[in-house]
């Protein structure tokens, strides 16, 4: 996406907002009077433009996770705001949240793991729509073959145990599951982290697929930075529980400023020079 | 790993065909046991199993199998001969003495029976003259029924305490599994025996019975409990539990969806292995006279019989119950075996 | 050096202390436990004692307020507790006598067998179950297999009948009770043959109970074991099977195993209760029975908490013998309060 589009983007309202987010973990070992805390989040000041592709790096353990998790309501942050469509949600009570979870979506990084194998492929994007009461009886089948034809799972698969797919198609399926609501924030947690180029090359142009048909906001939390040249429009670096960088993908990408930000590109560079470096002299 | 897996089908099979039919044959004592439990034939103490015979004495064939009535010695004690001289033979689907099918239908129908003077004794007979076949039948009632409801109690238990301490986790969970430890570390014979004795000796029959049940189950709800408990835990942290809060799933309905499934192919494991260890429970209280007592028959006062050395000694017939209980235990054994391989192999986690 | 190993010694003792204090926890929360199970008897014990004519009116009111047999429960408790550290361990109605005194000398009597039996049981056990792992597959894992699976579902109860009958049908041994009448009379030699001669029944009795779960549990852990890596380098360096087996395998297979033995004192204790009873054997099951039929609190608390007194002093025993034989427990430790 081109600066232009991207300024313009920037100057409407933020659909998700973060501001002075900590979070910190205490873990104490049993029997034993020691503990220790983990700066998960420090002051951390985020937004998320609707409709755009934000990406968010970081090495593991910068804090990408618990971001995503406080963003996705599924944690509490210690202190800091939260604004998402207009309100502060950061100390809502669990009932007050229910009506708004079904806008805010989550893909995980092991499909295995996100799917339970005791239900069918259909049941499994059924679930939402029953939990939610969107649809009934029939319906509710004929809308999740209709999903699975969306992301390009054939439909007479239905009865299929997510056992029997392969990691790319039930990637699939758990997206299928997740835009069954409808959602406006897709957060996808290190979901294409795990999959073969091939698949992982899929995978990227179905997101951008859903994106474009669904005018999905989407948040890509990854550490692979070859994905983020391709799809983002911005990024946003971690380092130790805070951003220490963010702006337009061409911005962050061309000119880093910080030294994380640097090391983290120099990283893919390296990596890119010595498999060059591998096949020519393969080659050669 | 074919042949095994079909090797250890068949006993699966087997073993399942021969509880289920043992245990219809008990729920149905009263059609299947010839005599009723307390009808005492006081001429006849201690006779020794009656043989029913194909071939007379004279050398023919019989289709219909029968018997010959059994006389005392006239000059030994409680010792007999066959009295040869008439043939009886076996009859089925006979009128006889009145049962009520489930307690409240009634029927004259019993499986088999031979008309007097003579008696089918096939486990022969007690001190008061009582058929142990038909004593075991009913007995088996009480003790596979006390068996069963204790299991059922158990897991009811184990299940409750496993899925609140696995779900919630935190200071409920530790406290939980104290208790569960504390349950654990004492010795279950003395703890039932303590239990037992601290409770009125000398009450009735059925309240005897629903006592030793609450007090078998009660015991053994820790197993079970930290069972379901690893279960519990390792499937909430699971995505798709995440997942579904994410669709704004309530606590019941992830616990009856997503979690208790996974605990369906334990459970049955450990069904299978408790009934059987409840049943010999029963079974050893009411041998020490501490659970059901005469004249309600129960594997367990059957089997009491033999704490007098004369019995022990000379009247071998009177360990068929224990036969009963061994074969029971090794049913269920099997069965538990046979759905713990199954478990191990077909797990994905 | 010197400081890791003394570090190492410390860790362990650490350890060990916290297990100590862990199993006088538990001890505590057995004897709560028992007590508020005797809170179920409906009618007090004191009401039915005040019946019994064997016991003065005197002994009544001194034990009343000894014990507190008329206070509530907390009252008694302590006073329980009380009795306990004066060493007297409450007061047997029917025996009229402190308990103590009647729970030394049968649970001397329990001790021996149990201990005897789980020696015997754990001897037969290992070297049985490293064999059939051994051969695993073939006739003799499958016959073993077989015979434990039969075993195991015969309980002990018909066990000790079976082995009593055929006892005093073969008029082998003397049946019933610890030692012969006459024994006094005895030399010492005569005595040891005596006392080993009524052993013979209510050990084979447990042993035969203990080993089908024992062979199973050795089986399996040596099976886990023998697929390791390490094993298959040692055997390519061609070390001889024996050695393989019992100084290569069998050590790093100790671990569950000495958990296993913890955990198998309780199943022992419950059987040799049942055994003792038929058997006649002078030990804590016959007494918990009589206590039961004579309705003596004290005695079936003391019972109670000496069977676990044994169980938790066997863990303890597994305890030790695991940071012993298991280098990764205490360095665990190490590292935890490093």
């Amino acid at each position: 996406m081109g600066t232009e589009a991207a300024a313009r983007l920037a100057l409407q309202p933020a659909l998700m907002r973060a501001r002075g987010l900590s979070k910190r973990y205490v873990q104490r070992t049993p029997f034993s009077r020691r503990s220790f805390a983990i700066e998960a989040l420090v002051e951390v000041n985020f937004e998320i433009a609707p409709g755009c592709l934000t990406a968010l790096i970081g090495q593991s353990g910068s804090g990408k996770s618990t971001l995503a998790s406080c963003l996705a309501m599924m944690e509490k942050p210690d202190y800091g705001e939260i604004w998402f469509e207009g309100s502060e949600i950061s100390h809502w009570s669990h009932r007050k949240l229910a009506p708004l979870r079904p806008r805010i979506q989550m893909v995980f990084q092991d499909a295995a793991g996100a799917l339970d194998p005791r239900f069918s492929a259909a049941q499994i994007i059924e679930e939402p729509l029953q939990i939610q009461h969107r649809e009934r009886g029939q319906n509710l089948r004929v809308r999740a073959c209709q999903l699975m034809e969306e992301v390009g799972l054939p439909p007479d698969w239905a009865n299929r145990s997510p056992l029997e797919l392969s990691g790319g198609q039930r990637q699939r399926l758990a997206f299928a599951r997740a835009i069954a609501l409808k959602p406006s924030l897709l957060i996808l947690d290190e979901s294409l982290s795990g999959l073969d180029l091939s698949t992982q090359a899929q995978i990227l142009n179905l997101v951008l697929d859903l994106k474009a048909a669904h005018s999905l906001t989407c948040l890509l939390i990854t550490h692979d930075l070859s994905l983020v040249g391709q799809i983002a429009d911005f990024v946003a670096v971690m380092h130790q529980g805070r951003i220490v960088e963010c702006g337009s993908a061409p911005q962050v990408l061309g000119s880093p400023q910080h030294p994380q930000t640097c090391k983290l590109l120099a990283s893919v560079q390296v990596l890119e020079t010595a498999f060059r470096a591998a096949r020519a002299g393969g080659r050669g | 790993m074919k042949p095994r897996k079909k090797k250890s089908k068949r006993k699966l099979i087997a073993a399942a065909i021969f509880l289920l039919a043992l245990h219809l044959a008990i729920l149905l004592a009263g059609f299947v046991a010839p005599c009723p439990p307390a009808e005492q034939n006081r001429d006849f103490p201690y006779v020794p199993p009656t043989r029913v015979h194909f071939v007379d004495a004279r050398g023919h064939l019989h289709l219909r199998p029968f018997v010959y009535p059994s006389a005392p010695r006239l000059d030994r004690l409680y010792e007999y001969t066959e009295a040869r001289d008439q043939e009886y033979p076996v009859h089925f689907f006979v009128a006889a003495s009145e049962y009520k099918i489930a307690g409240w239908l009634p029927s004259h129908t019993h499986l088999f029976g031979v008309d007097t003077p003579a008696q089918i004794f096939l486990a022969g007979t007690d001190n008061y003259g009582r058929d142990q076949f038909s004593r075991i039948l009913y007995g088996g009632q009480i003790s596979l029924a006390a068996g069963l409801l204790a299991t059922g109690i158990s897991l009811f238990f184990g299940v409750l305490v496993g899925c609140i301490s696995g779900f919630y986790a935190g200071w409920i969970d530790e406290s939980a599994m104290r208790v569960a430890e504390l349950f654990l570390v004492l010795p279950w014979l003395y703890v039932l025996l303590a239990v037992r004795a601290f409770l009125p000796l000398h009450i009735s029959a059925a309240q005897t019975f629903l006592l030793l049940v609450a007090v078998i189950g009660t015991i053994g709800w820790a197993r079970p409990a930290r069972l379901v408990r690893g279960i519990v835990l390792s499937a909430r942290s699971r995505k798709y539990v995440t997942a579904s809060r994410g669709f704004g799933a309530s606590d019941a309905y992830i616990l009856r969806c997503h979690v208790l499934p996974h605990t369906y192919g334990t459970l049955l494991t450990q069904a299978a292995l408790l009934v059987p260890q409840y049943v010999i429970a029963e079974v050893t209280l009411s041998f020490f006279g501490l659970g059901l007592s005469e004249p309600m028959p129960s594997w367990g006062n059957l089997l009491a019989n033999l704490q007098q050395y004369n019995v022990l000694v000379s009247y071998w017939w009177m360990f068929a119950p224990a036969l009963v209980l061994v074969l029971v235990s090794l049913g269920y054994l099997t069965v538990a075996n046979a759905f713990h391989q199954r478990l191990q192999s077909g797990s994905i986690e | 050096m010197k400081s890791s190993a003394g570090a190492k010694m410390w860790s362990s003792m650490k350890y060990l202390e916290r297990r100590v204090i862990h199993a006088v926890l538990l001890l505590v929360g057995a004897s709560i436990l028992s007590f508020l199970f005797s809170s179920l008897a409906p009618g007090s014990f004191f009401d039915e004692m005040k019946l019994n004519p064997q016991i003065s009116p005197e002994t009544v009111a001194a034990l009343r307020s000894q014990y507190g047999l008329d206070q509530p429960l907390p009252v008694k408790y302590f006073r329980w507790v009380k009795s306990v550290l004066h060493g007297e361990w409450g007061y047997s109605f029917a025996y009229n006598q402190p308990v103590r005194s009647l729970l030394m000398v049968r649970a001397r009597n329990t001790l021996l067998l149990t201990a005897l039996a789980m020696a015997l049981a754990w001897l037969i056990a290992v070297p049985v179950g490293v064999w059939v792992a051994s051969r695993r597959g073939r006739w003799e894992d499958q016959l073993t297999s077989a015979s434990t699976s039969l075993l195991l579902s015969v309980p002990e109860l018909v066990l000790a009948l079976a082995l009593l009958y055929l006892v005093i049908r073969t008029h082998a041994l003397p049946v019933g009770g610890m030692v012969s009448t006459g024994f006094d009379r005895l030399g010492s030699w005569g005595q040891m043959t005596d006392l080993v001669s009524h052993l013979i029944v209510p050990v084979t009795t447990l042993v035969l109970a203990s080993l089908p779960i024992l062979i199973r549990h050795v089986r399996a852990s040596m099976i886990e074991v023998l697929q390791a890596p390490f094993i298959q380098a040692a055997r390519g360096h061609g070390i001889s099977r024996s050695r393989l087996l019992f100084h290569y395998a069998l050590p790093a297979a100790a671990n569950p195993l000495i958990s296993l033995f913890g955990l198998s004192i309780a199943g022992l204790l419950s059987g040799s209760l049942l055994v003792e009873v038929i058997t006649g054997w002078p030990g804590l099951g016959p007494l918990l029975l009589e206590a039961c039929f004579s309705r003596d609190l004290y005695v079936v608390i003391g019972v109670v908490m000496a069977s676990t007194l044994f169980m938790i002093f066997g863990s303890l025993i597994a305890d030790v013998m695991l940071v012993a034989a298991d280098p990764r427990v205490r360095t665990d430790y190490a590292s935890e309060r490093a």
